[in-house]
């Protein structure tokens, strides 16, 4: 394969920014955007957009919902350790 | 809480029913599968019910899983079931695909020099927590991406699972993940661009 346009190189960017591309096609890249500031434009934009979703993790949680399902949650596990013999109580043993 | 711990040793852990396993699943998971939830149905309250399901059912079924190296993937299986009910009048809504040649720029050859319209991203801010205006127009971005490859974005990009991971959850190949992860980036990035366009237009 070989990557001549730009529209050939946008469409392995994903890959490249997750290293998931072979060393010949990575080399290729680089080598095309060392010189196309267009290409250049377009991956740092498409790395921001990769860097603002990882940032949206576990934004806007609501803690006192959380909260208020912990008991039942709590429940569940002691029942999960009853029936399949985890150490929680430890005074039965 | 130490974050390089592993799933698989904190999933020991709980099964073990070793003191602070609870609480450390309950702190981890809890925000992540709300996150997921939250995008996936689009309803904080959907959300909320769903991430109570998935937890309940994950204490449920703790007995059978085989692989618990694989507990996240198997976590977030459970939680995709709990939105396919949540969401089930629109199963049979059909299969919306995106475009790889609408979401591509189109450069533009200017005597020797290409040139791409593009906003200007730099002006973007770090820490998306401190600007509630992006945050909720990124949100809104992901929303509105069809279903197949929103489920692939948040599980790879949003909660950090890996192509092999997204592929287990999905019931899809890891090509299929790689695929429709592009895609649905480029989808996202576009509508961030317009976003900032018409942002930069204002001041």
């Amino acid at each position: 394969m070989k990557l001549e346009r730009c529209q050939d190189v946008f469409a392995l960017l994903s890959q490249y920014l997750d290293h998931e591309l072979p060393a010949d096609l990575c080399d290729q890249i680089e080598a095309h955007i060392a010189d196309c500031p267009p290409c250049v434009a377009f991956l740092e934009s498409l790395r921001k957009t990769v860097e603002l979703c990882r940032k949206l993790q576990a934004g806007g949680v609501p803690a006192a919902a959380r909260d208020e399902h912990r008991r039942a949650l709590q429940e569940a596990y002691q029942r999960f350790l009853r029936e399949h013999g985890g150490c929680s109580d430890s005074s039965n043993s | 809480m130490d974050p390089a711990r592993s799933d698989a040793a904190l999933v020991e852990d709980l099964i073990a029913g070793r003191p602070g396993a609870f609480e450390e699943f309950v702190e981890l998971y809890w925000p992540k599968l709300f996150q997921y939830s939250y995008l996936m149905c689009g309803q904080r309250e959907d959300a909320e019910e769903v991430t109570q399901e998935t937890l309940l059912k994950v204490f449920e079924k703790l007995d059978q899983l085989r692989e618990p190296e694989r507990f996240k993937a198997w976590v977030f299986r459970i939680a995709r079931n709990a939105c396919y009910m949540k969401r089930r009048k629109s199963v049979f809504a059909p299969v919306q695909e995106l475009s790889l040649d609408e979401l591509m720029p189109v450069t533009q050859e200017d005597g020797d020099q290409r040139r791409l319209e593009i906003a200007d991203w730099s002006s973007l801010p770090e820490d998306i927590a401190l600007q509630s205006e992006l945050r909720e127009r990124l949100e809104a971005a992901i929303q509105s991406l069809p279903e197949i490859y929103r489920a692939v974005l948040i599980l790879r990009d949003i909660e950090g699972l890996s192509t092999q991971e997204t592929a287990e959850v999905l019931d899809i190949t890891e090509d299929a993940v790689k695929t429709r992860l592009h895609r649905a980036r480029l989808a996202v990035r576009s509508y961030l661009d317009e976003y900032l366009r018409t942002a930069g237009a204002r001041t």
